[in-house]
């Protein structure tokens, strides 16, 4: 696939905080690419650089080979659908949607064929002369992405467009933005910090943090084998776990040792070892390879989610069996239930459940409004 | 439960608002009644549309250019002559304040304080006392006219006593009318729809024709209203900058009040009133229609 934008060790910082440090990106062609990261880690000031309403203090933007630095957004072949859609509220839906079409003096009738052809995409046929302040969240965003299709432009950058709608609603609209992307064949750049939805639509998924890409990969990838705790704790629920590696196929952790799949580390090289919820199988302790106690069982509807102190290490553990609290327990690991990452400057921060309850989590992560 | 504590809420709200109420009874209402008596009434006080008439009615003699004389209605012209000197001051006005009111809402904040200090401290003077000041700098031995002559030896422009000047004395003074109203909704308006037009491919010009200025339409409308309507019923301005060669609807008002034509007076400023009353309605009807944001006026 050609590439169609190369970020090259880009820099930014606002007022003198760093918000991209020494960054490069490649995004190829027709590809449904997702920036994900926290609040403030500059996946939407990667996204203004691309569409060109910031540009970077250091480092070069090309577009399709084409040093693009200087271009002004309005010449870039580029369009964004907006946080918060940013529709003209002067103008009605069939306005809005024309909007850049007009900007290009294109012809009336071509004009109300391309936004009636457009608006039947994103399924608003009969809307066109609705106030944009007259729909709900969900249609507005659909007026927001057809203003930017029409134009045809050559990557469609999304910045958050999900984060006003209700679950259901984004859901469905996840679903569609796909569809949409795979339709058109044209390059999405989705910004987002909620995790799941970057695993159900990405193609490449980019986790950031603190302006520095941590990982780009499919979502499986990402998932089965992130590099760093970060990356792990960040993309779904992960234990994380002290270990040192003995030899090829062997590491230890939790005084045992266990076989797994990870070659290519210095004999006895400290590692961290991710091991996902999911992946913990619950025997009798007296078939176990660890043993621990239950602190708190969580219904969460599919799942039990059950904490288990081993040895003063919390575990979470998702398990369909049903468990009681303070119940003595028996822990099991498939080779391929265990990953092993290279120590870094994220180890030891995150992957512990001592202090793991949901509301927390909220409050640590709340829903980043505007983020510059 | 639920009526009886909105009802109370309801009660005291017409307490707070009854020393309004009753300042507008006293000082409004009560004051256009007595216009309006007056205007239907004649020196006795019995009924009468004299003076109404009057105003459509009465003639004089002008001179014209070349010696002859014409036949005109004193009181038509005088208005005619007044919407249009307060027409071309509001459109000056809307000139030049747009541009200054969207520098003003693009500044940095404390620039922005500073210039709105700066254009409501001229409206801490007395605006007669404004009006003189600016006799002194545009009269022929002013301090333009002294400083062109001593500096290049220039004889003195003639412009008090011309429509220019009364004109000018009009935008000085209700200029700052226009640019608030104005800077209020510019500055109030979202980044992101200046972002999203120049995205669709909108050049700078663009942004502004296409989004900015539709945009800042209710803000155009008030600054139009607050300075048209009390540039057309102003007075003095043109006594002192116009030297008295263009007689406004206000000079007519207070000269008959003078004269002691209290009935006459109160005549055309009921004539007046009912002329704006007219003019405000329409223009809230066509913005209504026609203008974004007409309607949540």
């Amino acid at each position: 696939m050609e590439k169609i934008i190369e970020l090259k060790n880009i820099s930014k910082a606002f007022d003198g905080e760093t918000v991209l440090d020494n960054m490069s990106l490649d995004i190829h062609d027709n590809e449904f690419v997702t920036l994900l990261g926290p609040s403030g880690c500059g996946k939407t000031t990667t996204l203004r650089i691309i569409g060109g309403f910031e540009s970077p203090d250091e480092g070069d933007v090309f577009f399709m080979g084409e040093k693009i630095n200087d271009v002004p957004p309005h010449k870039r072949h580029v369009n964004t659908v907006f946080q918060k859609y940013a529709l003209f509220p002067h103008l009605n839906v069939f306005d809005n949607v024309a909007f850049g079409l007009r900007e290009q003096k294109v012809s009336k009738e071509e004009i109300k064929e391309k936004v009636e052809k457009m608006l039947k995409m994103v399924m608003l046929s009969g809307f066109e002369k609705r106030r944009v302040t007259s729909l709900s969240g969900g249609q507005q965003q659909r007026v927001a992405i057809a203003r930017a299709l029409i134009n045809e432009p050559k990557i469609l950058l999304l910045d958050e467009p999900l984060g006003a709608l209700d679950l259901k609603l984004r859901k469905d609209m996840q679903q569609e933005l796909k569809k949409i992307q795979k339709n058109t064949g044209i390059t999405f750049i989705f910004v987002t910090h909620d995790q799941e939805e970057a695993l159900s639509m990405s193609d490449t998924i980019v986790v950031m943090s603190e302006g520095k890409i941590q990982q780009i990969g499919t979502p499986t990838d990402i998932y089965n084998e992130p590099v760093n705790a970060f990356v792990a704790d960040f993309i779904g629920e992960s234990n994380i776990i002290d270990g040192i590696m003995q030899s090829d196929y062997k590491v230890k952790f939790s005084g045992h040792t266990f076989d797994c799949l990870d070659t290519g580390f210095s004999p006895n090289e400290p590692v961290d070892v991710v091991i996902r919820p999911e992946d913990v199988d619950i025997v009798a302790p007296e078939k176990a390879m660890l043993c621990g106690d239950v602190t708190s069982v969580t219904f969460m509807g599919v799942h039990n989610e059950i904490i288990v102190d081993v040895n003063g290490f919390k575990w979470m553990i998702q398990t369909t069996d049903s468990v009681e609290e303070n119940a003595h327990i028996g822990i099991s690991l498939d080779p391929d239930a265990i990953h092993i990452m290279k120590k870094s400057k994220f180890s030891g921060m995150f992957g512990d459940y001592s202090s793991y309850s949901n509301e927390l989590e909220e409050l640590a992560n709340p829903d980043e409004e505007d983020e510059e | 439960m639920k009526n009886s504590s909105a009802l109370k809420t309801h009660n005291s709200y017409r307490a707070a608002l009854a020393p309004y109420s009753i300042w507008s009874v006293l000082f409004v209402i009560v004051p256009l009644i007595f216009i309006a008596f007056y205007a239907f009434t004649d020196n006795n006080f019995a009924f009468t549309t004299d003076n109404i008439t009057r105003f459509f009615t009465a003639t004089s003699n002008i001179l014209n250019d070349d010696g002859t004389t014409k036949e005109v209605r004193t009181y038509v012209l005088i208005f005619l002559r007044s919407l249009k000197l307060a027409a071309i001051s509001t459109v000056v006005c809307l000139i030049l304040a747009y541009p200054i009111a969207y520098i003003m809402s693009r500044a940095k904040p404390k620039t922005q304080k500073t210039m709105v200090t700066l254009i409501m401290i001229p409206m801490w003077m007395n605006f007669l006392i404004r009006t003189y000041a600016w006799m002194t700098i545009l009269q022929d031995s002013g301090i333009i006219n002294t400083i062109l002559g001593n500096l290049f030896g220039l004889e003195p422009f003639h412009v008090i006593g011309t429509e220019t000047a009364v004109i000018l004395g009009m935008v000085y003074d209700y200029f700052p009318y226009m640019v608030l109203p104005i800077y209020s909704i510019l500055a109030k308006m979202d980044g992101k729809l200046i972002e999203a037009a120049k995205d669709l491919g909108c050049g700078s010009f663009s942004v502004l024709r296409r989004v900015i200025f539709p945009l800042s339409m209710p803000g155009v409308i008030s600054g139009i209203t607050m300075v048209l309507i009390p540039s057309i019923s102003t007075f003095y301005i043109s006594q002192k900058l116009g030297n008295g060669k263009f007689f406004l609807i206000g000079d007519a008002i207070e000269s008959q009040y003078i004269a002691n034509n209290l009935h006459f007076a109160a005549a055309i400023a009921f004539i007046l009133m009912i002329i704006l009353l007219v003019m405000m309605a329409l223009l809230k009807y066509l913005t209504t229609r026609f203008v974004y944001g007409g309607d949540s006026r």
